[in-house]
């Protein structure tokens, strides 16, 4: 790689050797009953009743300013997680995460409540992600009519807990897209609704992607990868297998599925 | 790296290799890039929680609203259920066990009502403070947002919560020949210090509970042992007359004993200064500042951990 056009290029998130390691409380192999966990409390040699799983094993990788980068690879392998980390929200074990400004992750699920209406949600879930007052305002009409929940009634003042699961899944969607980011990830954000606002999110996701310095996309659809990245990063037991152009790795891990 | 059945054809690169150039702390500080997740010093982080102040207020409102609106009577049990709470200790203590000793019928069960909302106070505080990280790891581990967010709404949930009860306990107070006065305005510095203390003992109890969530388990016999320590349905001086004063004293600067005290004498005529411990407002103060600052700062230190689970 030319040095001149590295230095063209603007680095907005650079892995280097990344490590993440989870905790997980009274996982320990053994029965869940009294017995057991007393025991493993009285035997103090090792760590009692907590496993570590180590997701991310020593990922480095640079992101430039305009890249749509996705990540694949199979269930478990940690995708997830790395974006996590790359948010800063997953404290790395080893090796550090650089990035431009703060990066997010699309979704505002957590923050969301069921018992209250979906006019709340939206107020809640903006502030949630960091947005002012006065912006929710202004975008108020813009989430809910892309959200299209009004479409069959005022379902907006009532509570999320009455809605279909794709109608709040669509909501929840509208809400978290309705920020500009610097850095904003996708997780497995395209699947949600019907086909009509499946388009409707795609579009809105090439606009963020415009906005924004770089988009991260976890998918395992290969055909919405190919149609929004330029780049992908195929992850397998959190290791970086490869790293390379859409058609490239994809085509290396069609084979590698295939088997 | 294993990439090694994957050599040919494919360009791989999976990291900016040595000889390419800059590493990458060196790339990252001449773009001015920074480490991901890192905690941010005490200014900085008081300015984002102050940028967070209508999230805070707002997530406090949803989960008080969310809390009773599954119920019939909806939000009014906020005012059914520690008027409940108030029965229910009045029939224990007032008739069965007769600890209003030394108190006059038409005090004592003010007294009785007024250290009963004014601890729960304080209890339910540390309760949600318990579970404010461990009980929202999926709000922490999606969203970015200062951490001390999280029990500083819970410790406001309760506050507001309190302010309804606040209602029932005035009626109760003017039921039983109380009238008010200049003197109930003390309720308002008296609230605001334990507020403080309160927000204090939930981001400890944030960050204790987000290490070890079996604290949740153990956190209601410690609360109520301290309940039942605390003087809420006796008088402490009452109790222990007869012993050396100071003993009474040193157990009435128990903060949460100060916090009821403060309240009753503002609020109940027949409840007089001669009931508080010397330095009671100097105490209350003092509580408050300490927990609240040395809280605060116990939980920011582990602000980057929280979220690992």
């Amino acid at each position: 790689m030319a040095e001149q056009h590295q230095e063209a290029r603007v680095p907005t998130v650079i892995a280097d050797e990344l490590h993440i390691v989870y905790k997980v409380n009274g996982a320990k192999k053994g029965k869940g009953s009294a017995t057991a966990a007393l025991s493993r409390i009285l035997r103090r040699g090792e760590e009692r009743g907590v496993r570590e799983v180590h997701a991310v094993r020593g990922v480095s990788f640079v992101s430039y300013k305009g890249e749509a980068i996705g990540l694949i690879g199979s269930n478990g392998s940690g995708k997830s997680t790395l974006l996590r980390a790359i948010a800063g929200l997953l404290p790395a074990e080893r090796g550090r995460v650089y990035t431009n400004g703060q990066p997010s992750l699309l979704g505002v699920n957590a923050a969301l409540m069921n018992d209250l209406t979906g006019e709340r949600n939206v107020i809640l879930g903006g502030l949630a992600m960091g947005m002012s007052r006065e912006q929710i305002r202004e975008r108020y009409q813009e989430i809910v009519d892309f959200s299209g929940i009004n479409e069959k009634g005022d379902f907006i003042s009532l509570p999320m807990r009455t809605y279909s699961s794709g109608m709040a899944a669509r909501l929840r969607f509208s809400i978290a897209a309705a920020k500009d980011h610097d850095v904003l990830m996708i997780d497995e954000a395209l699947a949600t609704g019907d086909r009509k606002f499946q388009k409707r999110s795609e579009a809105r996701i090439r606009e963020l992607r415009q906005q924004a310095g770089t988009v991260f996309l976890v998918s395992h659809n290969n055909k919405s990868i190919r149609d929004t990245c330029e780049r992908v990063l195929w992850l397998e037991r959190g290791e970086l297998r490869m790293d390379g152009p859409t058609d490239e790795v994809l085509k290396e891990y069609e084979e590698f599925t295939a088997k | 790296m294993s990439e090694s059945t994957h050599d040919g054809p494919v360009a791989v690169s999976p990291r900016p290799a040595p000889d390419d150039g800059p590493t990458a702390a060196e790339l990252a500080a001449r773009y001015g890039l920074s480490v991901s997740g890192a905690r941010p010093a005490i200014p900085a982080y008081v300015r984002q929680l102050w940028n967070r102040r209508h999230f805070i207020v707002a997530f406090s409102r949803a989960k008080l609203s969310a809390q009773y609106s599954q119920a019939k009577l909806g939000q009014l049990w906020q005012v059914v259920t520690p008027l409940l709470n108030a029965l229910v200790y009045y029939l224990i203590f007032g008739l069965i066990l007769n600890a209003g000793r030394g108190l006059p019928k038409d005090v004592y069960i003010p007294f009785l009502v007024t250290g009963v909302f004014v601890f729960t106070f304080t209890q339910t505080s540390v309760m949600s403070g318990v579970r404010a990280i461990s009980g929202n790891l999926g709000l922490v581990r999606a969203l970015h947002f200062p951490r001390a967010s999280l029990p500083i709404s819970f410790a406001l949930q309760q506050l507001q919560q309190l302010l309804v009860s606040m209602i029932v306990l005035f009626v109760v107070v003017m039921v039983f020949g109380s009238r008010p006065s200049l003197s109930w305005l003390l309720i308002v510095p008296a609230l605001l210090l334990q507020f403080g203390f309160n927000t204090g003992l939930a981001l400890i109890m944030a960050r204790a509970g987000a290490h070890t969530p079996d604290l949740a388990q153990l956190m209601p016999f410690v609360t109520r042992t301290w309940m039942y320590a605390s003087g809420v349905m006796f008088s402490i001086p009452a109790m222990l007359e007869g012993r050396p004063r100071w003993i009474a004293d040193v157990l009435q600067w128990n903060p949460a004993a100060v916090y009821m005290d403060l309240i009753r004498f503002a609020l109940i005529d027949g409840y007089g200064s001669e009931n508080l411990p010397p330095h009671v407002w100097a105490v209350a103060l003092g509580w408050a500042v300490v927990i609240l600052a040395g809280g605060f700062v116990y939980f920011w230190k582990a602000e980057e951990r929280y979220g690992r689970g």
